[in-house]
């Protein structure tokens, strides 16, 4: 035939075409950005900030400060420096935003696709996230982390035990609108020629879904997903609003928040730092997403 | 007919599709839609056969029962010498290789999110247990056979011509050596001088590779261009199986002659046959009519027509009918008046 010396278009590889796409996403890359100076500074923040160590009388005395020198963000209630407080709080709601999403869409598109695609799962399945859709979720959690809260802390730490409980009770309450997303697209998909084509080459439904399902259901998914961060990261603060997650001596964004509602009116600023965190988290993380949508889509690419 | 009878490569025989009706609250079993209704054929061994027929009347079901991407309802589909229909999922998907499709839309038989190579590389996956370097060499392999720039082996289906998605297709179908293909009207969405380009292409492969195909199409100059035999399909069944040039020069059965008048012809100083324009809808397939399918339409139909159904039986040598015009070579007694029927059911219309 021809000649095997004609070379091959080497494609860009997968990932470099993913990211030149990305990058023409400005949105995207804020978001980024934005995400990555939220994580460096509360990983790394707490090693450069260390709050001076104050005498109870003394922090007494210097309560509700406003931001200054001394103490950038203020102090709280207790005197307790706010900055050193809102990095140790985000770096908890951070873990417990992304685990339980992940936790989340991993357990919806599974049982989305399992309903999509295999006729006989359909009902059962979809009955399944229909119940759990109608469950009174804030009872529910009340009665897991009442009944396996000491339990798993014997095991793992209090404070092990109540992130892992925490995350995975956001986790298996709130997977049911991406199963019902997933659902819909897959059974749209399976009924594409490509699937049938797919078929009539005797795939076997496994692969079918890996190969062709799986990689087309990414959109809508990732779009739950970057919204799922945000529902975690407020369920986690109802939750230790209630005094069902956390410790109460134990930051996270959504405590700082809901300790700070009833100074609102006098001292405005302990309610907004982690408002402001909360909201840039969860506008980075939906630009990320919208970025990684687009860039992941070779029909896109490159336009 | 004019030479030693070659073997059957697919026999046919009374392969029914039935879409299941379900209505009311209950979603009782109310009915069937009848896209197929009792078809027999038979292909011979690197011929091609046309089927034509108008949308909806089951054509691509066909097509698509016979490499069992659905479940047929009743009859057998032999395809060298195993019983498609009945076989059980692995031996099926053992004999996979052996037929393969084609398929309408280029673009949406192709997923949006593999190359070109990993597309035509699926079905080698899927049954041998190559390297991925040998797989790499028989994808280009085949990327030339099918007239594809070897260059183009990393790019995605969009990047391409209608044309050379069908090329994809085409080779991706080939990548296994089937000795079958089902092509489910593969021109139908390119646009004329492509289609001539992919018929030819699908010629040229069928004498260097032996291929069988059964060529689906509503596109009548195309088929008399690449069948050898051609079947007319109304409603669910066979109206008339005849080899392409008695077809095409005489046709038989009212719905084939019908349907033949409607092609156009190039050359205007030869005499046009007259066009023969029918009357009414075709019938609904979740009902069809009592006696022949095309009875409420036919415009030599006569009371027999209304009562039996007729069998597909070979009136002249190679060619076969299923009109009681024929049966006994009587001409037609009657002409019934199409507008005078009262059954009238619209396509789509549930009972």
């Amino acid at each position: 035939m021809t000649d095997a010396t004609v070379v091959m278009e080497k494609p860009a590889s997968q990932g470099k075409a993913i990211w030149q796409q990305f990058r023409t996403h400005k949105g995207a890359l804020f978001g980024l950005i934005v995400l990555g100076i939220l994580i460096v500074s509360v990983v790394i923040g707490p090693f450069l900030w260390v709050p001076e160590k104050l005498r109870v009388a003394e922090a007494i005395m210097l309560k509700n400060q406003g931001p200054s020198l001394r103490f950038p963000l203020g102090t709280d209630q207790l005197g307790r420096d706010m900055l050193s407080r809102m990095m140790a709080a985000g770096k908890v709601s951070l873990a417990v935003g992304f685990v339980a999403m992940f936790i989340a869409m991993t357990v919806g598109t599974t049982i989305g696709i399992l309903a999509g695609y295999f006729k006989r799962l359909d009902g059962p399945l979809m009955r399944l996230t229909d119940m759990f859709l109608a469950l009174p979720l804030i009872p529910l959690l009340l009665v897991m982390v009442m009944l396996f809260r000491d339990r798993i802390a014997s095991i793992i730490g209090p404070e092990m035990g109540a992130f892992a409980l925490i995350v995975f009770a956001i986790g298996v309450t709130s997977w049911m609108q991406a199963a019902r997303i997933v659902r819909g697209e897959v059974l749209a998909l399976k009924e594409r020629e490509y699937v049938l084509a797919a078929r009539s080459i005797g795939a076997i439904p496994r692969r079918i879904i890996f190969r062709h399902i799986l990689p087309n259901v990414v959109s809508p998914v990732m779009v739950a997903a970057t919204l799922g961060i945000a529902d975690a990261i407020i369920t986690e603060s109802v939750l230790s609003f209630l005094g069902l997650g956390f410790p109460p001596d134990f930051p996270t964004w959504g405590r700082l928040l809901f300790d700070g509602l009833s100074y609102m009116q006098i001292y405005p600023e302990r309610v907004i730092w982690p408002g402001i965190a909360i909201s840039l988290t969860v506008l980075s993380v939906n630009y990320i997403g919208d970025g990684l949508r687009d860039a992941l889509d070779p029909r896109i690419r490159g336009r | 007919m004019f030479d030693q009878p070659v073997n059957n490569l697919v026999e046919v025989s009374d392969l029914k599709m039935y879409f299941p009706i379900y209505t009311g609250i209950f979603r009782r079993h109310t009915g069937d839609v009848k896209a197929v209704d009792g078809v027999s054929f038979n292909i011979r061994e690197g011929e091609t056969l046309g089927l034509v027929g108008e949308s909806g009347c089951g054509k691509s079901t066909v097509g698509r029962a016979l490499l069992r991407l659905y479940e047929p309802t009743a009859g057998s589909v032999m395809i060298s010498g195993e019983n498609i229909a009945t076989l059980d999922s692995e031996a099926l998907r053992k004999k996979r290789p052996t037929m393969q499709m084609v398929f309408q839309d280029p673009q949406a038989s192709l997923n949006p999110r593999m190359t070109l190579a990993d597309i035509i590389s699926e079905p080698l996956i899927e049954h041998t247990d190559w390297p991925v370097e040998r797989r790499l060499e028989r994808v280009l392999e085949l990327m030339d056979a099918v007239g594809l720039n070897r260059r183009f082996a990393n790019r995605f289906p969009h990047e391409f011509s209608g044309g050379q998605r069908q090329r994809i297709g085409i080779a991706r179908a080939l990548a296994l050596n089937p000795k079958f293909i089902v092509c489910d009207e593969p021109i139908a969405a390119l646009d004329v001088s492509i289609q001539a380009q992919v018929v030819n292409l699908l010629e040229d492969l069928q004498t260097r590779l032996g291929l069988t195909y059964l060529f689906i199409s509503h596109d009548l100059s195309m088929v008399r261009h690449i069948a050898d035999r051609v079947a007319v399909m109304y409603l669910g069944r066979i109206a008339e199986l005849s080899p392409r040039d008695e077809l095409f020069a005489k046709p038989l059965h009212p719905y084939a002659e019908a349907l033949l008048s409607a092609v156009n012809e190039p050359d205007p100083n030869r005499a046009r046959r007259e066009r023969i324009i029918l009357q009414g809808d075709v019938p609904s397939p979740a009902n069809p009519p009592k006696g022949c399918n095309f009875c409420t339409r036919c415009p030599k139909a006569f009371a027999r027509c209304h009562q039996e159904k007729p069998e597909l039986v070979e009136v002249e040598p190679g060619r076969q009918v299923a009109c009681f015009l024929y049966e006994d070579k009587k001409p037609a007694v009657s002409i019934g008046r199409p507008e005078a029927k009262t059954e009238h059911n619209q396509q789509g219309e549930t009972l």
